[in-house]
């Protein structure tokens, strides 16, 4: 474990869990909304602003984000707007900026936006992320009310005058931040995923909202903790790990799973 | 308007993409009143009380009186069985703090699974897992549970099985009788409409009729409200059960 510590950072490994608990308390949002796919999606966004980030020198976050951004504008647009399934749409677009994303990419930097590289992370970078991350956490708590009356009952949370519209912004908003931060760590073509399979696992053994919201976080964590110590001990590729970590996870959950 | 009137509906109208499917809805609602709204299917009975609830945009004017605090039993409510969402954390929605709340609210939440007769031990089971009709007495506790004065109810019935239908109106009529509580329901059945109504709607995109069922229900407005097969139905019905009552 010392060697776990030292060999990664203890600020890095703050980091990674930080992001990634607070991934998994959104992923109880969007399963029960049933937008896993979308934000899988979603983080492909990423690509092209990482792409144009690193081709002129700015803060790859910052290039992610903006993107990402953008794409969960598209997505409240279209919830909003439109009767159309959002996630054809949302599919087609999508894929399209991973692969524009691809192209723009500077070769020896591919790698990397795909998969992530958390060893690479400076410790200015590690602080912020773990900070944002509890902002991010902070928030969602505080909305958990509205956005479980959008996903429940809207026509009772409108009634109750909950502001259903903007907290889904926000929550979309949140997305998007946590997405931007944790594709540092696994990638853009993982990052998606990390949203997702805590809190998949955590459903099938969850009989209230407030034990979904306690087993997604600690499989988050654990698979994250899992992740990294197989990448550590066996030089592997840290997002994959994590990512496996989380199926096996995923795995267990369906043994106990309550019907 | 008065004080004794709660709301006050002038001129209402509501379209959909240009088509209107209300237009010239005008009614007053008495403090203590237990109103029922009538009409053939697609007569926008569910389309009026959405609109008075400020779920749909309208044209004309609704005032609901100053101290007017609105609960709502919305008509389809369905629900994932595999929602992990307890009875309790249902309730725990009126709560600012929702499941942050959960020791402070525990009390009267089981106060008001009690008042609709539902067993306690269902605070904790899977809202998705109950039964048709013990999730519409749910849905009445919920829409009790911050104690307003006037309540919206849709199909009080629909999706109830059998047996269930007049223990839910009892209900109903009984927390009227124990609260005072004004109650505008949408509803289909015109003997549950003579038994409770004090007075009804009658819609058919615009109004046909309003005023005290045995007043206003005669024959005429029932034959030009849900057409002439219908009426001889309706009609012996409401023939049968003015006897009875």
């Amino acid at each position: 474990m010392e060697g776990l510590i030292s060999g990664i950072g203890f600020t890095n490994i703050l980091a990674v869990l930080a992001t990634s608990v607070a991934a998994g308390f959104l992923g109880v949002f969007l399963v029960m909304r049933r937008m896993s796919l979308v934000s899988d999606a979603l983080s492909h966004v990423a690509l092209p602003g990482l792409a144009l980030a690193i081709l002129f020198n700015i803060q790859p976050f910052f290039g992610a984000f903006a993107f990402l951004l953008v794409g969960v504008v598209l997505i409240y647009l279209i919830q909003a707007r439109t009767n159309l399934p959002a996630d054809a749409i949302v599919g087609v677009l999508f894929t399209a900026s991973l692969a524009i994303g691809i192209l723009l990419t500077p070769e020896p930097e591919l790698l990397e936006a795909l998969f992530g590289d958390f060893t690479k992370i400076s410790s200015f970078e590690a602080w912020s992320a773990t900070a944002l991350s509890l902002i991010v956490l902070a928030v969602t708590v505080f909305s958990s009310r509205t956005l479980m009356f959008s996903i429940v009952a809207p026509d009772l949370g409108h009634v109750s005058k909950a502001r259903l519209k903007t907290v889904e912004f926000i929550f979309l908003v949140m997305v998007a931040l946590v997405v931007a931060l944790g594709i540092k760590f696994v990638g853009t073509l993982l990052m998606g995923t990390l949203t997702i399979i805590p809190a998949a696992a955590a459903k099938n053994i969850s009989r209230s909202f407030a034990s979904f919201c306690v087993s997604s976080v600690a499989i988050a964590a654990i698979s994250v903790i899992l992740g990294m110590a197989a990448s550590f001990y066996f030089n592997i590729l840290a997002g994959p790990a994590v990512i496996l970590a989380g199926v096996f996870l995923f795995l267990l959950t369906l043994i106990f799973k309550k019907s | 308007m008065d004080e004794k009137t709660i709301l006050g509906v002038r001129n209402l109208s509501v379209a959909f993409d240009g088509e209107e499917v209300l237009a010239g809805i005008s009614f007053d609602v008495s403090r203590g009143d237990v109103v029922a709204i009538v009409g053939p299917n697609g007569a926008g009975k569910s389309v009026l009380l959405k609109t008075l609830l400020g779920l749909l945009p309208y044209k004309g004017n609704i005032r609901w009186a100053n101290d007017a605090k609105v609960g709502h039993v919305p008509q389809r409510f369905q629900i994932e069985k595999s929602l992990p969402l307890t009875v309790g954390e249902f309730f725990l929605l009126h709560r600012g703090r929702f499941i942050l709340d959960r020791k402070r609210s525990e009390g009267r939440i089981r106060e008001a699974l009690r008042m609709v007769e539902v067993p306690e031990s269902n605070i904790d089971e899977r809202l998705g897992t109950l039964s048709g009709g013990q999730l519409q007495r749910i849905l009445i506790a919920w829409a009790l549970f911050d104690k307003p004065n006037i309540l919206l109810f849709d199909e009080p019935t629909a999706g109830i099985d059998i047996g269930g239908e007049h223990t839910i109106y009892n209900l109903l009529h009984e927390l009227q009788d124990r609260f005072g509580i004004t109650i505008i329901m949408v509803s289909h059945e015109l003997n549950i409409v003579y038994r409770y109504a004090t007075s009804v709607i009658c819609l058919d995109k615009k109004m046909v009729c309003s005023g005290p069922p045995r007043e206003v229900l005669t024959p005429e407005a029932l034959a030009q409200l849900y057409g002439e097969p219908a009426y001889y139905h309706h009609a012996h019905d409401a023939a049968e059960i003015a006897k009875s009552v």
